[in-house]
């Protein structure tokens, strides 16, 4: 069997879902196929907390968000990618709302708003703190309308096929049976989700290993800016579990252990007692991650069984405001901590977060190869430059979905059907794959190599980086690229392998690594959250440039850079509290 | 505390058995661990062969229930320590076919979740331009519980009446189509009548409660079920009342 659609898109998270629904809206007579490893509502988008950022209030303005966008940056954003990206956000919030979203309100019925970090103006449409969920819910059910969107459900992907530059499809393995098959598509997008996976502490799912960039990244498309990896300040110790930057837009303090408020050390404005935009807890996120670095060195950390933490003080929130709005922040730290936030210190660090790089796309979505697209976080088209600000990524996938489907179902529609070639490429994927089931040689435990790529990559490409722990990283990498290849399965079974796909994801997680640490060695200047101790300051002569890594034919990756694009706002100081 | 703990875990390969059977295995005890680390712990340690759903493990995405000493759970929201000194006796969701291991068949609650058409109808859509519509927090209040559903399937587990037949609707989609015919934008709830008051809809369930007990997330499918009960059974003497015409 194979099945033949005319959109196949690879995630059912808010991107995926949001693309499917704009193929099915721009012509019903196109047959969409969702194919994912999970069922779509268990999706990462599932876990976002805060909110999603979109102009609504009457004293805001496009500008203002365009510009908190490129500065929070760092400049590095694409700027007539945010001009689209923030002029359509509000509409498509509002779309959301419209086929159900419970959103939360004003007491008159309005749809409400919260203050986020590094954003000027109250903008961030919530439902409590579980945005994520309502949105991938509200997504999900909606797409169950539309006869012409099918689903795989649980069906992994595992490679895309390509005909002479043109992408036609994708081999994917369905767990429940172990059959392994091409699902042909006249357009592929990609809407996979990050990697927060190759790092060790995370607040992402098990299934963000960034599949859909290292397929992407196999098949010859380039990937964008991967050396700007996002350190949210506020990761439960142990877990990783994110504590929403909500917690600290409704008021919330950071404390270092002397119960100081120490952003007020690190250019970031003065306290008041109250939330101020822009400034303090309410700066980036980039900037916050590294006070706390510096903190640590002054030693006004506290240390933990976990690692050194500093506290996040809501207890003057008072309970009724933290039930209302913060509820699921206090069943986290119930459940996973064991404190209650409204009578006691919440333990927090640094964790990694999001991913500002992925495929390289142009603003619809389109990538270097004809007929894939991708968007959401696995995309970068690129909005975020080397700083995303919190809640512009779920409206991203909205935004960038929605286009990405629309552009996909315009190019398929005209498109015509795969050529024969394929056929051996999947063929040759069966086999692959079976041979791996017979067994691959190597003893190693796929673990131990997972935990060698996670502590590497995290000793070099973390909050500061440097040359020489780069340069080294990049050799491990290529080491455990090669002991991947052949580590050890024990489980030859065809029904729901669970150790084949992580091995899979393993591979492509330690080709993601290598991009992360090549871009990050070429970029020699600090900028957003890749910030180099050997090379401190920000360099727009150089490096006001994006870094493509394609994948060579040996597997190392070879770094290009090519220009940002400026339009309306050139190059300044990001300034923040002031 | 004891260093270790045993944790007893079905284990069903459907190519080498016909039968679950449990194995056993050692796994640290460690203050902060939920059932989940532990079983990650196997899956990397001991045995790669032991299969599991999971991924956000914060209590949200749904994927992670199992019955951990009999009673439905999300494992990654139950700690080791409230069972020490163990043993855990961890097997699959009741009443779902199994696939493998700890991974049940959720194919049929997808097909009934569709059946009671889970989005917003409206007899007229008001165009995006026009902006909102407007929902005041009291009438978000009305349906917000039944939005909270993470299609985790605890309560189908735990429920006796859908173990006896698989055609009842079940809670949790009883209870999400709840949250769309409480929502004052929706005007879909006579078509969604004709599934939830057929014998397998909500007459099916004969009011047990153990549902909302296993609901990790508050949502009271019970609740939503006698609530809807009420409805329907209104609706129906409506229906008796009217001349034929109008039926
Ligand atoms: C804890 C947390 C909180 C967050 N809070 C916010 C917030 O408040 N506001 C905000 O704007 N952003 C937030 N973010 C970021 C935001 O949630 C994500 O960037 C966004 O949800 C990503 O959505 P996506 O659709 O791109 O991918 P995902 O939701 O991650 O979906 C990826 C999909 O791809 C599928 N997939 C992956 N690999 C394969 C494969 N090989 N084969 C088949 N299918 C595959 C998966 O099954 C899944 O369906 C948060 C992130 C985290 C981690
Ligand atoms: S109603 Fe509760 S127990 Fe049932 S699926 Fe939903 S969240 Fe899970
Ligand atoms: S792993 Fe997501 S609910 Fe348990």
């Amino acid at each position: 069997m194979s099945a033949i659609h005319d959109v196949v898109i690879v995630g059912g998270g808010a991107a995926g879902l949001r693309a499917a629904i704009a193929v099915a809206e721009a012509d019903p007579r196109l047959s969409v196929a969702i194919v994912s490893k999970v069922y779509p509502m268990r999706s990462h988008t599932v876990s976002a907390e805060g909110g999603a950022a979109g102009v609504i209030g009457a004293d805001d303005t496009i500008e203002e968000h365009i510009y908190d966008t490129i500065s929070g940056g760092d400049w590095l954003c694409d700027q007539d990618a945010v001009e689209a990206f923030i002029t359509e956000a509000p509409r498509e919030l509002l779309r959301l709302e419209h086929w159900g979203c419970p959103w939360s309100r004003e007491p008159d019925g309005h749809i409400a708003v919260r203050p986020f970090g590094g954003m000027k103006k109250m903008r961030t449409w919530f439902a409590a703190d579980k945005t994520g969920f309502h949105l991938l819910h509200t997504l999900f059910q909606t797409s169950l309308k539309y006869p012409s969107v099918m689903r795989y459900d649980e069906w992994h992907v595992t490679r895309l096929l390509v005909d002479d530059g043109r992408v036609c499809g994708v081999v994917a393995l369905e767990l429940m049976s172990g059959r392994v098959e091409a699902i042909y598509g006249k357009a592929v997008i990609l809407a996979t989700g990050g990697c927060g996976r190759v790092f060790p502490f995370t607040t992402n799912a098990a299934i963000k290993t960034g599949d859909g960039m290292a397929l992407a990244y196999h098949a010859g498309a380039p990937l964008k800016d991967m050396e700007f990896v996002q350190y949210h300040p506020t990761g439960l110790p142990f877990t990783g579990i994110l504590i929403t930057e909500a917690a600290r837009a409704e008021g919330g303090w950071m404390l270092n252990k002397d119960g100081y408020r120490y952003l007020q050390d690190y250019n970031l404005g003065t306290p008041s007692p109250g939330p101020v935009l822009r400034s303090m807890e309410l700066g980036p996120r980039d900037r916050l991650s590294q006070a706390f670095v510096k903190e640590q060195e002054k030693g006004r950390t506290i240390d933990t069984p976990y690692g050194p933490v500093v506290h996040l003080d809501l207890r003057h929130l008072g309970e009724k405001l933290i039930d209302t709005k913060l509820p699921f922040v206090r069943e986290l730290c119930h459940k996973y901590q064991n404190i209650d936030p409204v009578h006691e210190l919440v333990p927090v660090r640094p964790v990694v977060h999001y991913m500002m790089g992925g495929v390289h796309t142009d603003i619809n979505g389109a990538t270097a190869l004809t007929g894939l697209y991708a968007a959401g976080e696995t995309a970068c088209v690129s909005i975020n430059g080397a700083n995303r600000l919190g809640s512009n990524s779920l409206p991203e996938c909205l935004v960038f979905g929605a286009r990405a489907g629309t552009a996909a179902a315009a190019y398929a529609g005209a498109a015509a059907p795969a050529g024969p070639a394929v056929e051996a490429q999947a063929a040759d994927e069966q086999r692959r794959l079976e041979a791996d089931l017979r067994g691959r040689g190597g003893r190693e435990r796929i673990a131990t190599i997972r935990t060698e790529m996670q502590t590497t990559i995290e000793g070099a490409a973390g909050i500061y980086r440097d040359g020489d722990t780069l340069a080294k990283a990049a050799d491990k990498l290529r080491e455990l690229r090669e002991r991947a290849a052949v580590a050890a399965l024990d489980d030859a079974s065809r029904t729901f392998n669970t150790e084949l796909t992580t091995a899979l994801e393993l591979t492509g997680m330690i080709d993601l690594a290598e991009a992360i640490v090549h871009s990050a060695l070429r970029r020699e200047e600090s900028r957003g959250a890749h910030q180099r101790t050997d090379f401190p300051a920000r360099d727009d002569e150089r490096f006001l440039a994006h870094s493509l890594v394609y994948r060579e034919a040996d597997g190392t990756p070879r770094v290009e850079h090519r220009p940002v694009t400026i339009t309306r706002w050139p190059p300044g100081e990001r300034v923040y509290g002031r | 505390m004891p260093e270790e703990i045993t944790l007893q875990v079905a284990r069903y390969r459907p190519e080498q058995e016909d039968r679950p059977t449990f194995d056993e295995y050692k796994v640290p005890l460690r203050k902060d661990w939920a059932v989940l680390d532990g079983l990650n712990y196997i899956k990397d340690e001991l045995d790669g062969t032991l299969s599991y759903r999971w991924s956000c493990r914060m209590g949200i995405c749904g994927s992670c229930g199992a019955r951990v000493n009999g009673e439905p759970k999300l494992t990654c929201g139950t700690f080791l320590t409230d069972y020490a000194p163990g043993p855990v006796r961890i097997e699959p969701l009741a009443n779902f076919p199994i696939i493998r291991d700890l991974v049940v068949d959720l194919t049929d609650f997808l097909v009934k979740l569709g059946a009671v058409q889970p989005w917003l109808i409206r007899d007229e859509d008001k165009p995006v331009e026009e902006g909102e519509y407007l929902q005041t927090p009291a009438e978000l209040d009305e349906y917000k519980q039944f939005s909270m559903c993470i299609n985790c399937m605890l309560c189908y587990s735990a429920c006796p009446v859908y173990g006896l037949d698989d055609k009842f609707l079940g809670p949790a989609a009883i209870a999400l189509a709840q949250r769309y015919n409480l929502d004052s934008r929706d005007e879909g709830a006579d078509r969604r009548l004709t599934v939830l008051s057929q014998p397998e809809g909500v007459w099916g369930c004969t009011f047990v409660g153990e549902c909302s007990r296993a609901c990790p997330k508050g949502v009271d499918p019970a609740g939503a079920i006698q609530r809807y009960k009420l409805t329907a059974a209104t609706a129906a003497v409506k229906k008796l009342l009217m001349p034929w015409g109008q039926r």
